[in-house]
């Protein structure tokens, strides 16, 4: 196993730090500190230079022309993409692109002519709606939200919760029950935010302030056949497979943030004085700063572990439920610790430790909480007798 | 927390903007038919708060009434009331049209 980077890794992930310090961080000086869009004047701006640097639209497949960078190399850009303000659920506004909703990529042509490719035009954008009012950590189950035959139609009933954008999408994958209980009766379904019956009830307002999330409801909402995404009664898979696959970024946001709020603790630690002396020279801060250092550590490890297993083809799920434990968990300490040296300042909105603190709670809960992820570890190490 | 700013309107005066908070959260400007004019919020860099903000607009003839809502999630939260608006009335506020962030679409029940 290599574990250095080559030139070639080592030169994009300069060039993204770069981009960062040099054209994100200086607009954040002028933005509300909890701002998650940048003007659209800047924005553009910066898009063209990510297309010049030849980095736009990182998680499209090649085939779909996107750029050619694997799993690795882009788990080392999320590192760097989010040690900025905004960085944790906004990272570089968005200026990189983005594939959208993965799950897109299974479509049926005539799906993906009309979801997909505008979707990775900038054109189009998706929700992913799963988690009810019912519960999120175990959707197969609790999904309520029915789906019944009429005709060339599908009628849906029902509501989701803390779906994050639907308010702003064109479209979105839509799971809803239309068999039996548990995961064998859930299917995916494609739905245009204009069908009548589709409402966005309201915000729900959290710790994060980027990209809300929204409650949703479904009124006899039809859908046409052709929009179920797969097929009938085997839409869990294709969720699930999307989580797995999610977590590895996810991770790799929560070191971005995590490698940064440990820079200026320790940038901090050697300026701040304190009874005579620099607060550095005190081994209580000493060791703050070395728990981060192997905190940040072991969560990269992990995460380019999962990362290296997902470009080899090999199976990853529980490397991916592991560095999503470890990252989610070890950033929120590093964090806190970081607040701590920096004292009163460290809580105040001049700083950006208040907003990651804030933000990274909601990972430990996001994309399938931690004891979730404990759980698929414990399958995978126990059996699957596990239930 | 209902999803809409319902309390009454203030009248607009220096002794009501004295009483207000200097803390993050919205607010929204009217006039004398209470008609909402401009939705803004007391963002992290309001040197006074809401108190700070709706001082600026004492002066201004148009805007009669003011009343705010205390909220951290000021940002999140500016853009709720602003989609309502665009809900319930099919555009925004007169002063926010030149709102420079895309905003998305709520049908509030
Ligand atoms: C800001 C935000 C944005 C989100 N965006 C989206 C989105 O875009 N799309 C979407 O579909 N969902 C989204 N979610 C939902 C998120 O995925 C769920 O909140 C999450 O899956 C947990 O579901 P729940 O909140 O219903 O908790 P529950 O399922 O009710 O679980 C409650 C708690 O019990 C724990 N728990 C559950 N089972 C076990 C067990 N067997 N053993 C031990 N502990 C257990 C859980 O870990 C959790 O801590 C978002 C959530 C938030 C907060």
């Amino acid at each position: 196993m290599e574990l250095s980077l080559s030139n070639e890794q080592q030169m994009i992930v300069d060039m993204v730090r770069r981009f960062v310090r040099e054209e994100i961080v200086p607009l954040e000086m002028h933005l509300d500190p909890d701002a998650d869009q940048l003007e659209s004047d800047d924005r553009e701006r910066l898009v063209g230079k990510v297309k010049e640097m030849g980095l736009y639209g990182l998680d499209i497949p090649v085939e779909y022309g996107g750029p050619d960078i694997d799993v690795v190399t882009r788990t080392l850009m999320a590192i760097e993409m989010s040690q900025h303000r905004a960085g944790l659920y906004a990272p570089c506004y968005g200026v990189f692109g983005g594939a959208g909703l993965a799950q897109l990529f299974e479509a049926s042509d005539a799906q993906k002519e009309k979801y997909l490719y505008p979707t990775l035009r900038g054109e189009k954008r998706g929700f992913f709606g799963l988690t009810e009012p019912s519960g999120g950590s175990d959707p197969a189950r609790a999904i309520q939200t029915r789906a019944i035959q009429d005709g060339d139609d599908w009628v849906i009933n029902g509501g989701k919760i803390f779906i994050s954008g639907a308010d702003k999408a064109d479209f979105g994958l839509v799971f809803a029950r239309t068999g039996g209980e548990g995961r064998g009766g859930v299917t995916c379904f494609i739905v245009d935010t204009d069908t009548p019956g589709f409402h966005v009830r309201r915000i729900v307002h959290t710790l994060r302030s980027a990209h809300y999330a929204t409650e949703l409801q479904f009124e006899d909402m039809h859908v046409p056949a052709i929009n179920i995404l797969g097929q009938l009664n085997k839409g869990f898979a294709i969720a699930n497979d999307r989580l797995s696959r999610q977590r590895i970024p996810y991770s790799a946001g929560c070191i971005g943030v995590a490698v940064k709020a440990h820079e200026m603790a320790l940038e901090y630690s050697k300026q701040r004085e304190t009874f005579g002396a620099p607060l550095s020279n005190r081994q209580a801060i000493q060791w703050m700063l070395v728990d981060n250092e192997i905190d940040i550590k072991q969560a990269t490890w992990l995460t380019l572990e999962a990362a290296d297993r997902a470009r080899r083809g090999d199976s990853f799920r529980k490397e991916a439920a592991m560095c999503k434990i470890v990252a989610t968990e070890s950033a929120g300490r590093v964090v806190d610790r970081a607040m701590q040296i920096h004292g009163g300042y460290g809580v105040t909105k001049d700083f950006p430790l208040e907003r990651w603190y804030r933000e990274l709670r909601i990972r430990r809960i996001g994309e399938g909480p931690n004891e979730v992820q404990r759980h698929i570890i414990a399958r995978d190490i126990i059996g699957a007798g596990l239930r | 927390m209902g999803v809409r700013l319902e309390k009454p309107f203030l009248l607009l005066q220096a002794a009501a903007v004295k009483a207000v908070q200097a803390q993050m959260g919205v607010y929204q400007l009217a006039d004398d038919n209470e008609q909402v004019l401009y939705i803004g919020s007391a963002d992290a860099r309001s040197l006074f708060g809401l108190r700070g903000e709706l001082q600026r607009f004492l002066e201004d003839p148009e805007v009669t009434r003011f009343r705010v809502e205390v909220n951290t999630a000021y940002h999140t939260r500016r853009q709720e009331l602003l989609m309502l608006h665009q809900a319930d009335h099919g555009e925004l506020p007169v002063r926010n049209r030149d709102y420079p962030f895309q905003l998305g679409r709520l049908s509030p029940a």
